[in-house]
């Protein structure tokens, strides 16, 4: 377990590594005078000179990177040339809004696309399995940021039931707070329901074709323990390291679905931040994002070993 | 090669339940098959799914290359005698709050968002399959290199890794279709690189070898023609995914720049206006819903035409 | 056996079974029937595809469904019509009075759960044993397959035990509520030669002790040989012979049985005996259009018009011992007589 672990360490190092000099490289495409454009909407000669030394642009770009690089592990990410603030507290403001949005989407996610691809799989070839490929169909071809426009339009505008927007922190109320991220929630699992379903589906298909199965069947054991407790701890393994790569897709549709639903998180600072050409923010935010996703999938992959009786003794 | 419609001889029966042959002669004579070529359109044709996939592709397709005359009005002339008036005769799907007729502008709009998957998808395709090849084919140092550098790409979120790109590139649509196809890139690698590592331990890669084939040559003439089907599902499943990263950049404001008419870019301002003109976000939504869906269909309905083994 | 009134245990008669494709239905069993009395062990014999194993799970509802199905028959266990019966009444009699075997031990055991809750499963479904009774149970068991330091052992995983002794923890489970008959299909196929001759001496004192009926489903003649009391060969879906080992092994009536036999090398005597790992030539039928006649005619060289026209029915061979079932047109003894080869 410990040897797995290290191993899966000694992978994502090089990758964020790796991940943080295409980010810092971005900057290179930026047209013209590099200073210039990285003081945004300001033209003050001063901001400029600032950001000349501030970013050793007078060095060659591996010296730059070096530099940079140095100051991101000892968390100076930058400043934020539109708000004045350094880009790392920032993120701490908007990163927990946003994981929150994130797991209550893994959560809508999961109750809705596991037992829906449970059921698709040992119902495989009737109405039921249909409706479900129907279903998970639909979630993976509606855009996010639509469904969140048809679903203020009926839930806000037509029925007044939820709120269209206002985020409610859940340390001042919680039921405010979850009233405000039902919608963002919902919006935002609906795609990885889909996705989960199909994993779900494709996972416990093997498992249920398998020969321990058949064995189980041969002890004379109920459909209902069958399902439960010989194929799903199985299946579990795939669905959980295909499911964690799903992670990506959230912090993706986060930044649309906050858009819509002026969600104060992460996605929100990423493209204000865009907008106002803030663009130490918008790497900020991108590093912070690739090492969340990292880890998550570290987390999952741990989770996984965790189930696997072959690692967890190792 | 004939190998387009069983990336590996001999498979096909298994799982039907019938005994491997082990003698010398089959029992029975075995039935003319058809082409490859055919046999993958029957197969393909005989999912109404796909077939319901295929005919709304090339619709739209249709659609965008004829825009100038399906289009009942221009898409960026501007009405001011008809602003955000609801549905009727004159303007089936209603106008927006400038007076641009809707139904113009979601004609119009096909070129965008399709135009964007194709372009973004054919880029993603360009750069990756070389690199694929290459990783997969030469091994070692080089693909070493190759493989931590999609390792780190694909740490990057594809939308948040899109939507930096186009930030840095600035905002337009040629750029969102270069940040997309940029952020694609990575996949079509990924896959080029396994497929080819499976097909290159085959037999008959090991015959051409034998007979003094140059590398260059294996990996073109032998290589690459066995790998296309995964290639071209993958491709049709990314494209619905570009058409919808299209739409997020527009709607964000990062793609298509108005007045310039885009499905995602009439959302974003559609927005604005829920509660007076629900129509201006209806129509938009649902012709990226169509879109992606389509090539979904299609591209679900490729997978298993081409590959039996994956049959859902 | 020299049983005093031997009862019929199962009686399968005329069982069909079909599984659709998109080809067209294959025909995997047609029309199978025979009887196994209490505490006889049957050999059956076939290649992959004869439909040996598939009637067997078919008959206790373990195909997968669709694309199996039963067309047709009956199976009378212990009475009752195994295929009449709803699937909550068959899971009673499934690990309970007919305990099963499986060919692979690596794969046939779940890898997610303690080799003890797998032994224990079977004994609260159909015993009722739970907690410390069962565990015990369970310990015992493991100690009856011969496993050594079996308490330490039982909270292990399956990929902690050697191949043998998977299959051995597979025994338990199969003979864990003491069944009338104990169905194993392939359970030595997948093991070394002599864990393979270990675990048959294990089956056999098994036997000796709890006094079950067996099934022994194999595609080796040579297994059979040591283990069963009657030899049943199946071919295409049907059977082509069957009768006392010995009497089929001695005087073979089906020539794809003379055939199978021919291949075992130390079976071969005389002539045959210079022909060591003789194989029979040609493939099955396709069984989406199985033939009219003989399956097995066109890979006989013994077979004559009729054989290809009109399917033999399964008969008693003349001059052969009671009970020495066959289905062929061609005299088999006759045949190798003018040929010179002596049996």
């Amino acid at each position: 377990m410990l040897r797995f672990l290290v191993q899966r360490l000694a992978l994502a190092v090089p990758t964020l590594v790796i991940a943080s000099m295409i980010i810092f490289t971005l900057q290179q495409l930026l047209p013209g005078d590099t200073a210039t454009a990285l003081s945004g909407e300001e033209r003050d000669p001063e901001v400029i000179a600032f950001i000349r030394q501030k970013y050793h642009l007078d060095q060659p770009l591996p010296v730059r990177y070096a530099l940079w690089a140095g100051g991101v592990l000892r968390g100076d990410l930058g400043e934020s040339i539109r708000l004045q603030k350094p880009v790392l507290d920032l993120v701490v403001e908007k990163l927990p809004v946003t994981l929150e949005l994130a797991c209550l989407a893994m959560l809508v996610a999961l109750v809705i696309g596991v037992p829906m691809g449970i059921l698709s799989a040992v119902k495989r070839g009737t109405a039921a399995d249909t409706l479900a490929n129907g279903i998970a169909l639909w979630g993976l071809s509606v855009p996010n940021f639509w469904l969140g426009i048809l679903m203020i339009l009926l839930f806000s505008v037509h029925l007044g039931w939820l709120p269209a927007s206002g985020y409610v922190s859940p340390f001042e109320s919680l039921s405010e707070n979850l009233r405000s991220m039902a919608m963002p929630a919902f919006v935002l699992g609906n795609a990885i329901a889909a996705v989960m379903m199909r994993h779900t589906r494709a996972a416990m298909l093997g498992v249920l074709g398998s020969d321990y199965v058949r064995t189980a069947r041969a002890k004379g054991v109920s459909p209902l323990r069958l399902v439960l407790r010989h194929a799903l701890p199985n299946a579990a393994i795939p669905i959980i390291t295909l499911g964690a790569l799903e992670f990506g897709q959230l912090l993706s549709g986060a930044v649309l679905t906050e858009q819509v639903f002026s969600v104060p998180g992460f996605g929100k600072l990423m493209v204000d931040a865009v907008f106002n050409r803030d663009y130490a923010t918008v790497q900020g935010v991108v590093i912070c994002t690739a090492t969340t996703y990292v880890l998550l999938n570290l987390a999952a992959d741990l989770l996984a070993a965790f189930v696997n009786p072959k690692l967890r003794r190792a | 090669m004939s190998h387009v419609g069983s990336p590996r001889p001999g498979v096909i029966g298994a799982g039907t339940g019938l005994p491997p042959a082990t003698g010398l002669a089959p029992a029975t004579p075995p039935r003319a098959e058809p082409g490859p070529f055919r046999a993958f359109w029957n197969r393909l044709t005989a999912r109404r799914s796909a077939i319901v996939g295929l005919v709304i592709v090339v619709a739209l397709i249709l659609m965008a290359v004829f825009a100038d005359w399906i289009a009942p009005y221009d898409p960026i002339a501007t009405d001011w005698g008809a602003i955000r008036s609801s549905p009727d005769w004159a303007h089936p799907f209603g106008t927006d709050e400038v007076g641009h007729d809707v139904l113009s502008r979601i004609v119009f709009g096909a070129r965008a968002s399709l135009g964007a998957g194709l372009t973004s998808v054919a880029l993603a395709v360009a750069l990756g399959l070389p690199f694929g090849l290459i990783a997969g084919y030469a091994g070692g140092i080089l693909d070493m290199l190759i493989m931590r550098l999609t390792d780190a790409l694909l740490a990057i979120p594809f939308l948040i890794l899109a939507i930096a790109l186009a930030a840095f590139l600035g905002p337009s649509l040629t750029n969102a279709m270069v940040a997309i196809g940029l952020s694609a890139t990575s996949t079509f690698v990924r896959l080029t690189r396994a497929q080819v590592q499976a097909v290159a331990a085959e037999e008959f890669i090991e015959a051409a070898r034998a007979v003094g084939n140059p590398p260059w040559r294996i990996a073109l003439r032998h290589i690459l023609p066995n790998i296309v089907p995964a290639i071209l599902v993958q491709a049709t499943l990314t494209i619905a995914a570009a058409i919808i990263a299209e739409a997020s950049l527009s709607f964000l404001g990062l793609g298509q720049q108005p007045p310039e008419p885009s499905w995602g870019s009439m959302l974003n301002v559609a927005k604005n206006f829920l509660e007076q003109a629900p129509w201006m976000a209806i129509w938009p939504g649902a012709s990226i819903f169509l879109a992606v869906l389509a090539f979904n269909l299609l591209g679900d309905g490729l997978r298993d035409a081409l590959d039996p083994r994956q049959r859902t | 056996m020299t049983e005093s009134s031997p009862k019929t245990l199962l009686d399968v008669r005329d069982l069909g079974v079909a599984f659709d494709s998109e080809v067209g239905a294959v025909h995997a069993v047609n029309g199978v029937s025979y009887a196994l009395r209490e505490g006889e062990t049957l050999g059956i014999v076939g290649e992959s595809g004869s439909g040996k194993s598939v009637h067997v799970l078919a008959m206790l509802g373990l195909i997968p469904r669709p694309p199996g199905r039963v067309t047709g028959g009956e199976v009378l266990f212990a009475g009752r019509d195994l295929l009449a019966l709803p699937e909550r009444a068959l899971r009673k009699v499934r690990g309970g009075q007919i305990g099963f075997v499986f060919q692979d031990p690596m794969s046939s055991l779940n890898p997610g759960m303690t080799v003890a809750a797998q032994i224990i499963e079977p004994l609260r479904i159909h015993l009722g044993l739970d907690g410390r009774a069962a565990r015990a149970r369970a310990k015992d068991l493991l100690d009856l397959v011969r496993i050594p330091n079996a308490a330490a052992r039982l909270d292990q995983y399956p990929h902690e035990f050697s191949g043998g002794q998977r299959q051995r923890v597979m025994i338990a489970i199969g003979l864990s509520c003491r069944p009338k008959l104990l169905i194993a299909d392939e359970a030595t196929t997948a093991l070394d030669v002599t864990v393979q001759a270990e675990i048959i001496g294990l089956v056999q004192e098994l036997k000796r002790e709890i006094g079950m009926a067996i099934i022994w489903i194999t595609h080796d003649l040579g297994v059979v040989a040591g283990i069963a009391d009657t030899v049943q060969v199946m071919y295409a879906g049907r059977i082509l012979e069957r009768g006392p080992v010995d009497d089929v092994f001695r005087d073979p009536r089906s020539a794809y049985t003379l055939g199978l036999l021919r291949s075992l090398p130390d079976l071969s005597r005389g002539r045959a005996g210079r022909r060591r790992l003789h194989q029979i030539e040609g493939a099955p039928p396709d069984m989406r259009h199985p033939p009219p006649g003989d399956p097995f005619a066109v890979r006989n060289a013994y077979a004559t018009p009729r054989c290809l026209a009109e399917r033999p029915p399964l008969a008693q061979a003349p001059g052969a011992a009671p009970g020495h079932l066959v289905a062929a047109w061609y005299d088999l003894p006759a045949r190798l007589a003018a040929e010179g080869v002596s049996r």
